[in-house]
Order: structure tokens, then C-alpha cells, then sequence
């Protein structure tokens, strides 16, 4: 199980062959790739910076994996989510799961994306040409986190 | 008793400050309490910790409720509901 928050890029390929390599027994991988838009709520985004709460975030993050664990069959996963400075089109956050079968893969990296919105301590703020802003918690992703209750 | 507090994001450029150590009065035993004696500081800490405000609350670095009950040398966290992924 990888977990990671770092200010670098990362690969996606690089990330998904490690996370199958040597282990004839994964069937199925699936993986959430998340973005920095231009857009948000009706502004144009220059700029967004990611802030965190250094010690809490990875332990956070191992939570929600364990969590994910315990209720899919779940062979490895790699979280990786960024911090500090990012532009449009700038990955922000990597889930991927491997399973021998699609359905445990595809169900525990959308819970572990569910969760990892309302429940890893993480906080955006964008540059718009307004102004700088944080960007506010919609209540779509408390909601998406309720269905797995 | 003593505690640890820290301010995150947005709560944090409002307050001006990112924690403080706090010596706690007695009778501040849970985080309902603790958010009602920081809103009692003055109008900046009215207005960042009042009823009105959404915050969430992490005790030693996990996600705690109002109920959560606070002991000395715990690290108290307050935050606007997380935004990342």
C-alpha cells in the first residue's frame, strides 16, 4: 500500500505498473484521476493552493484505505494527493486499486475517493481574477460519502 | 489544563494565527465547550467560532464530534469542512 503527499507531479503509468508489478494474483485495477479545472463556480481559475495538516493527512488517508479493506477484496493501493501550488489541468490526487476482479477495484476506489473528499484534511483555495478565494465544501460530496453508510 | 490548538485554511487567515498553546478554565470538557469558550474571546473570535460558522474539529489527529471529550496535552484542531481531492 502506497500513501503519499507530495508537492511533486507523478506518473500515472509509473504508478499503476508498480502497483501490479510482480503480482500475478491482481485481475482488475481501477483508477480515479483527479484535476485542477479552469473553471469553478462560474470564475476563471489561474492558480490553486493546497493546504494540509501535516501528520493527520496520511494517517487520514490509511484510515479510509482501511476501511476500504474491510469490506472489498482488496490485493494493493496507491493514494497520492498533492500539496502546494497547481494549475489547470495539473493532476491533484491519484486512487487506484488492485483486485483479481473488477467490481471490489472499481467500488473501493470510488469509496476511498467518497471518503478521502469530507474526511482527509486537505482545503483548496484558487486564484481567480477576483481575487483569491477558498473554495467552499458542497454538500454533493457529503452526500456521495453518506451512500456507503 | 493545557492543550494545543491549531487553525487550518481559511479559519487560520482569519484568526491570524495558525495555534496557540491554551490553558483551558475548568469546566471546558468537551469540544462543544472548547468552541464556546474561543467564541467568548472577543468579536475576531465571535465571528470565527460562533454558531453561525461550519467548522469541523480533529482531537490528536482524528476527525472528533461537539461530544468528543478533551484531556491535557491533547492537540485540538479547527477547520472548515475539507475540500482536497
Amino acid at each position: 500500500m502506497k500513501i503519499a503527499v507530495q508537492r511533486e507531479p507523478f506518473g500515472i503509468d509509473a504508478e499503476l505498473d508498480a502497483l501490479s508489478r510482480g503480482n500475478a494474483a491482481v485481475g482488475a485495477m481501477a483508477a480515479f484521476v483527479g484535476l485542477v479545472r479552469d473553471q469553478n463556480d462560474g470564475a476563471a481559475i489561474g492558480q490553486m493552493t493546497l493546504e494540509h495538516y501535516p501528520g493527520m493527512t496520511e494517517k487520514a488517508i490509511a484510515a479510509i484505505v482501511e476501511e476500504a479493506r474491510g469490506r472489498w477484496e482488496i490485493i494493493d493501493c496507491t493514494v497520492i494527493h498533492r500539496i502546494g501550488e497547481l494549475r489547470p489541468a495539473d493532476r491533484i490526487v491519484l486512487v487506484a486499486v488492485a483486485s483479481a476482479h473488477r467490481g471490489d477495484a472499481f467500488a473501493a476506489c470510488e469509496f476511498i475517493m467518497d471518503y478521502l473528499k469530507t474526511r482527509a484534511p486537505f482545503w483548496k483555495k484558487e486564484v481567480t481574477p477576483q481575487g483569491a478565494r477558498w473554495v467552499e465544501a458542497r454538500d454533493s460530496d457529503d452526500r456521495a460519502a453518506e451512500r456507503w453508510r | 489544563m493545557k492543550v494545543k490548538l491549531l487553525f487550518f485554511a481559511g479559519l487560520r487567515e482569519q484568526l491570524g494565527i495558525a495555534g496557540e498553546a491554551a490553558e483551558l478554565p475548568a469546566g471546558v470538557a468537551t469540544l462543544r465547550d472548547l468552541r464556546a469558550h474561543l467564541a467568548a474571546r472577543g468579536p475576531q473570535w465571535q465571528a470565527a467560532f460562533g454558531d453561525g460558522r461550519l467548522l469541523r474539529a480533529a482531537v490528536n489527529q482524528s476527525m472528533a464530534s461537539p461530544e468528543t471529550a478533551i484531556a491535557p496535552d491533547d492537540e485540538i484542531a479547527f477547520f472548515p469542512p475539507v475540500t482536497g481531492g
